[in-house]
Order: structure tokens, then sequence, then C-alpha cells
């Protein structure tokens, strides 16, 4: 027959195969393609944030068969969910731990992006498609946390659409774009609600895809941070990799099943989790004349938040005065090329002038938002000649130590309300967590580092 | 550059150590009885006898009682009064207009208020009902006749007072007086409210500024009982916070003991898959 592809398979899969690259995806994407064997417990956090992915829009679904997005209705519909929708307190409170699991488990994914470099060349779209997946999410917990109407999710989409009025000369009327009304309101609700359930979905699905597609184009990093399509057998498979499938198919599922234990344990027995996944001020409908004393994000923004309350009047003449003394290094001891050399300090020092000139509030937002933003540039802040820590000074390990500590106390600090001592240690986090990615650069290729080995490191089971 | 940022880390984590200290009357600890029927059934008896009247329970049917063992007839005859059916919702007639004006505030919705009042690792809702209930006192200075210790000037007058009986408060404040001195400071508020002040001047060193308040019933045994009535009312309403946390943890004990077997399947599954990968 004339235009037919000759495929390996017969019968009803040569016929699929003839008309659509089935057989071919799947050896690409699992039976074929060769993943390093000494994948170690921090890898199994992608694919359990896949499972969290599916996990969330899943139960979603349901939801939104049961939920009114309507300001008179939305607090009552979820209890209605709660109490007389059969299982609906299972779909809700699998959500409601989802949420806060899916950022469990993404952080531990970048972290482990972090400890053993796999954001460097060639994997830097695979890093770049997961930053911008982290933000999505940020955007789809954001909007969702709205959706129960409570006075937590009210007050929290307050504040956080108010700091686009800080925004200089568009501020006030962005923020009043965003919400579609004077305050936070049904117009607001509805709108989240269509964000939450299809806007951000659609592109996060999309941006998953990407990262697994150019995952798959350049192979996956390991714990040794050793390319293994170097070293290839005499059939051209690398000797230190191994099929995605079956190896790695059960050895997830194995993970899978640990995760789900940690995950029915929440939902059955501490679906609140002491307050910190579900918060008890949002059992209190929404009140828009009430604000609550104490306003905080989900404990997975805290960190974040804490960046923003610390960037106060004070603390931008810190950061004026670091802007400065980079500008003043960059130009002494910088090795910057011709116009360069003059420019990157020129806007430095701009950028010091602004910082004093505009209203801190609005740095708090470039803060928070900068913190994030900040790691869409780091497969080229990190100047290091090994990809992994494991062959990494050993005074490198402090500074991630540092690093992680540092993030946690901030998470912490972001759940407390304000005072004068924990104002100073936020802002000490927010110069460690900014120092940290923008001295990069330095500190990385610093200090005496270990000869990498050809292959990886395994032990057979 | 490294010693500096291990310094301001070691001062970020000593900073960590000073907790904000905490304010208000100190909550005391529940009676855990959400799994006895009994006391369910008496505490929704006390809930829709006595709150239902200014509060609702929008979230709650008063079918849902079948759930704490009382069958729809029992319902019928003895907790609805105003001729609903069984099915419907536990609403309130009073306007919140009129609430405004008779109580300065609307009353709150109680379905899930044992949720809402919950601190975040601290104590729960359960916590804050039992002593909240059991800390009015007679102030006459009040246009209810009535003040409350954990929510102090609080719009509700005590509408189980005739279960309490009459008691008498006496709070000992310690503090320093600018100028005077430290003193103690004695207020006792009477049975019928009229507060008495006794001030004592205090001499010597290392004291503390402290409040302690007693409660004196003056029918004791009475008092006791109003405690066990209220430790019943907490039950209901924590019970009616979320109807389902019983069978939420009786099923979370299959799905783990299953989860469990699961693990040791796949895991004995990826050992034989990988027991030849050299």
């Amino acid at each position: 027959m004339a235009g037919e592809k000759t495929v390996e398979t017969t019968g009803l899969l040569g016929w699929v195969d003839r008309r659509f690259p089935l057989t071919a995806t799947w050896k690409a994407h699992l039976s074929e393609y060769y993943a390093p064997k000494n994948f170690n417990f921090w890898y199994f956090f992608g694919s359990l944030a896949l499972l969290v992915l599916v996990l969330q829009i899943v139960t979603g679904i349901f939801l939104v068969m049961h939920y009114k997005p309507d300001a008179e209705r939305a607090f009552q519909s979820v209890e209605y969910i709660m109490r007389e929708v059969p299982w609906g307190w299972l779909i809700r409170y699998m959500h409601s731990t989802g949420a806060s699991m899916f950022f469990v488990v993404v952080y531990l994914h970048m972290l482990r992006g972090l400890f053993y470099g796999s954001y460097r060349k060639p994997r830097e779209l695979v890093w770049i498609f997961g930053v911008a997946i982290f933000l999505c999410l940020m955007g789809e917990a954001f909007f969702g946390y709205l959706l129960p109407w409570g006075q937590m999710s009210y007050w929290g989409a307050q504040v956080i659409v108010n700091l686009f009025s800080a925004i200089p000369f568009i501020g006030p009327e962005l923020s009043l774009w965003i919400r579609g009304d004077y305050v936070v309101s049904d117009a607001t609700l509805n709108r989240f609600f269509s964000f939450h359930v299809i806007a951000i979905p659609l592109v996060l699905i999309g941006l998953v895809a990407a990262h697994i597609v150019a995952l798959h184009e350049v192979g996956s990093n390991n714990p040794d941070g050793i390319e293994i399509k170097e070293k290839k057998d005499r059939h051209g498979r690398p000797l230190d990799g191994i099929p995605f499938h079956p190896f790695y198919s059960v050895h997830d599922i194995m993970g899978v099943a640990g995760f789900l234990i940690v995950f029915a344990a929440i939902v059955f027995f501490a679906p609140e989790m002491g307050g910190y996944f579900l918060e008890y001020n949002n059992f209190i409908p929404a009140d828009p004349l009430k604000t609550p004393p104490h306003i905080a994000p989900v404990w997975y923004f805290t960190p974040f938040y804490s960046m923003l309350r610390a960037t106060t009047d004070e603390f931008t003449w810190v950061l004026a005065g670091a802007a400065l003394l980079a500008a003043i290094a960059l130009f002494v001891k910088g090795n910057l090329k011709g116009l360069w050399r003059i420019a990157v300090p020129a806007a430095l020092v701009l950028v010091a002038v602004l910082l004093r000139t505009i209203d801190a509030k609005f740095w708090g937002v470039v803060a928070m938002g900068g913190a994030v933003v900040i790691l869409f540039f780091l497969p080229w802040l990190d100047h290091s000649p090994v990809k992994s820590i494991r062959y990494r000074p050993g005074w490198h390990k402090w500074l991630y130590g540092i690093f992680i500590v540092n993030f946690l106390i901030l998470g912490y600090l972001g759940t407390q309300a304000p005072n004068d001592i924990f104002n100073l240690m936020s802002q000490i986090g927010t110069v460690i967590y900014l120092a940290f990615f923008l001295l990069m650069p330095v500190w990385s290729r610093l200090g005496t580092f270990k000869p990498v080995p050809d292959r990886v490191t395994f032990h057979a089971h | 550059m490294i010693k500096k940022l291990l310094g301001a880390f070691a001062l970020m984590l000593a900073g960590t150590a000073v907790l904000a200290a905490e304010v208000g009357y100190p909550l005391e600890r529940a009676p855990e009885r959400v799994n006895d029927l009994t006391a369910l059934q008496n505490g929704a008896k006390l809930f829709v006898n006595y709150c239902l009247n200014c509060h609702s329970a929008n979230s709650m049917r008063y079918n849902k009682l079948t759930e704490i063992g009382l069958t729809d007839d029992q319902i019928r005859d003895n907790l609805l009064f105003t001729g609903e059916k069984v099915g419907d919702l536990m609403t309130v007639a009073m306007k919140p207009a009129d609430a405004k004006r008779w109580l300065g505030t609307a009353p709150p919705d109680l379905s899930v208020i044992a949720r809402a009042k919950s601190i975040n690792a601290g104590p729960s809702g359960a916590d804050y009902i039992y002593t909240y209930m059991r800390t009015f006192y007679r102030d006459a200075s009040k246009h209810t006749g009535w003040n409350n210790l954990v929510f102090p000037n609080v719009g509700m007058p005590h509408v189980l007072w005739e279960r309490q009986g009459p008691r008498e408060l006496t709070a000992v404040t310690v503090h320093e007086v600018e100028g005077k001195g430290w003193e103690r400071q004695t207020v006792t508020y009477d049975a019928q409210g009229y507060a008495s002040v006794e001030t004592q001047p205090l001499e010597g060193h290392e004291l503390h500024a402290s409040t302690d308040y007693r409660f004196k019933a003056l029918d004791p045994a009475q008092a006791a009982q109003y405690d066990r009535d209220v430790a019943d009312l907490t039950a209901f309403m924590s019970w009616m916070a979320e109807p389902v946390q019983l069978q939420r943890k009786q099923l979370g004990v299959w799905v783990l003991l299953f989860l469990g077997l699961f693990l040791v399947i796949a895991w004995r599954l990826n050992a034989a898959f990988w027991k030849h990968v050299k």
C-alpha cells in the first residue's frame, strides 16, 4: 500500500502504529528511555508531583460538581460537600491535603535539583519549565484558596491583590482590574474560580508536558552529576543507564505507596494538620467588615511572605547599600567587557537610587517576586566546575544547609504575627536568601573540588 | 563572608527561641466525649433548647442527629419546636438587624465554631467553648448584666445561668502602679454583679505581675452538674463541626492497613526487578 509506514508490530497495535507513533512513544519515553541506575530517595518526588497533580485534577472535577462560586453560597457549599455529598468529605480533604502536599513534594523536587546541579547545561530548559510550573502552582494555590470564602481566604486575597497597588503609576488601577471591584467580592470570587479550574490548570499541564519532553530529550541527571550518555555499550545504550520501564516504574510505585501512607495519615487523622493545611480562621465565613487581627498565608507561601514583610523603609537602605557595593565591585574587579563595564554598575546605582525614592511596599513586592524569579537564572549563576554536591568542597554543603534552614525559618516567621525581633530575623533571612543566589557566581567556583568519577556510584541491591 | 553568614544565622536561631507571649485567659482542656452517644444526645438537647434561640447552625439538618442515636420521632417530638420538618436546617428566626439592636452584634453561626476557635498547634475550639461557657460572671456594669473572662465584654448574656446557679468571682491582680510601687488589687463580683475593690500595697523584691481568678459557687452541687452539662454541650458542638470525624478515623485505620500491605508488595516487587541489576 502506498504511503503506509512499515512497522514491527502486527494486528491492532500494528494498525495503530502505522497511523500514530504509539509503540515509538512508549519506547522513547518508557521502555527504552535510559535513566541512570543510581537514582536515590530524592528521585521519588518528580513522579510523586505528577501523582499529586492527577489527584488534584480528579478530586477537583468532583468538587466543582458541588461547589457554588457565589459569595453568598460558597462557604455553605463547602460545608454541604463536607456533610451531605456522599464521600464529599474525603474528596475535599484529599484536595486540601493535596494542595499542601503538592508543595511539599515540589519543594523537595527542587531541592534535589539544587543538590545535584540538575539545572546545569544541557538541562537549563528542564529547570526553566520547572520554575514556570512552580509559579503556576503558586498562582493555582492562591486562586484556589479564595474559593472556600472563609475569613483567611478573603483577607489573604485582599492583602495579596493590594500588593499590586504598590506598583508605581499603574498600581491602583491594576489591583482594581484584578479584583473587578473595589474590594474582594463576588466578582473576584468568580474570576478566581475561573482561573483556578481552567486557566492555570491548562497552562500547568502544558508546562508539565514540556518539562518531561525536555527532560527526555537531554536525559536525566543523577546524584553523581555525570552524563551517562558519554559511556555507551556497542548497542549505543548508556552503560550506567537502565530502561525506565520496568525498573523505575516499579521503583516509583514503591515511592507512591510510601507517599500515600503519609497522605492518608493526614487525610484521615489530621486533615487540618494543626491549622497549617486547613487554617482554623477559615472556618469563619468571609466578612468584609471584620479584619482578622493576624493575617498569614498558608505555610507554603510564608517564606516569601516573610521577605515581603522584611522589606521596610529601613531595610531598603541595606538593599541600596548592597546595590552600590555590587556596582563598585563590578566596576573595579568585575570582568565585564566594553560598554557593559559601565552600563551594569550604572544600572545598579540607578537601582540603589530608586530603592530610596519609590515606596518600600513596592520593593517588598519586588523582593517577594524576585525571590522566585531569581530561580530562573540559576543555570547561569552556578559557576562550579562540578554539578553534584557530592564533589563540591565541604563548606559548600554548609552553605546549602544554611540556605535550607534559613528558608524554613523564613517560613516559620511568615506564620507568626510580626514583632521587632522577628522582623530583624526576617531581614537577615532575606539577605541570606538573596545573597545565596546573587553571590553564587563568586562562591560556587571557590574551594577545592573533588575529582568526579567516570562512572556512577552504584551498589547492587 | 562565611563567618558573617554563620554569625547572622546563629542570631536567627537564637531569636527563634523567643516565643510570642500568650495573652488572654488560659483555656481549660475540655473532656473528650465526642465518642459518647449519651453525652452527645444531652449536648444536642441543650444546644437546641438554649443556643438555637439566637444562634443558627445553618450547615446542620435536624435529622443529622440520627447519627448520634436519635430517631426521627424523638427529634420531631423533643427537638423541633417550630413545627419544621426533620430534614430542615437549624436556622434561626431572629433577623440579623434585630440581633444587632438587641445584642450589639449578630450571633455567629455555630455549625463549625468548634473548628474555627481552635488555635494553631494550641488549644482546640472545644477547649475554648468549654472554658468560655464556664467563665461567665455577673457584672452589673454591663447592659446584659453579664461579662466573661475568655471573651471580655461579650455581647452574649449567660443563657444557661439558671443551670449553673449563683457564683461570685474574685480577681486578684498584682501589678506595679507608676509612682506608687507594687500593689495587690482584689476585685470581688458578688452574685448580683456588684464589684467591690480592695487595694493593698506590696513590699519586697522579685514581684511578678499576675492575675488570678477564682469562682465561688454558692450551690457547688448545681455548679458541678453544670460543668458536666457544658462538657456534653462542648462534645456535641465538636461533633457538629465535623459529623463525619468518627467514621473518618475508623476508615483511616483500614486504609492505612491496606497501604502498609501495598508498600510491602511494592517493595518486594521492586527488589525482584532490581536483583539482577549490577
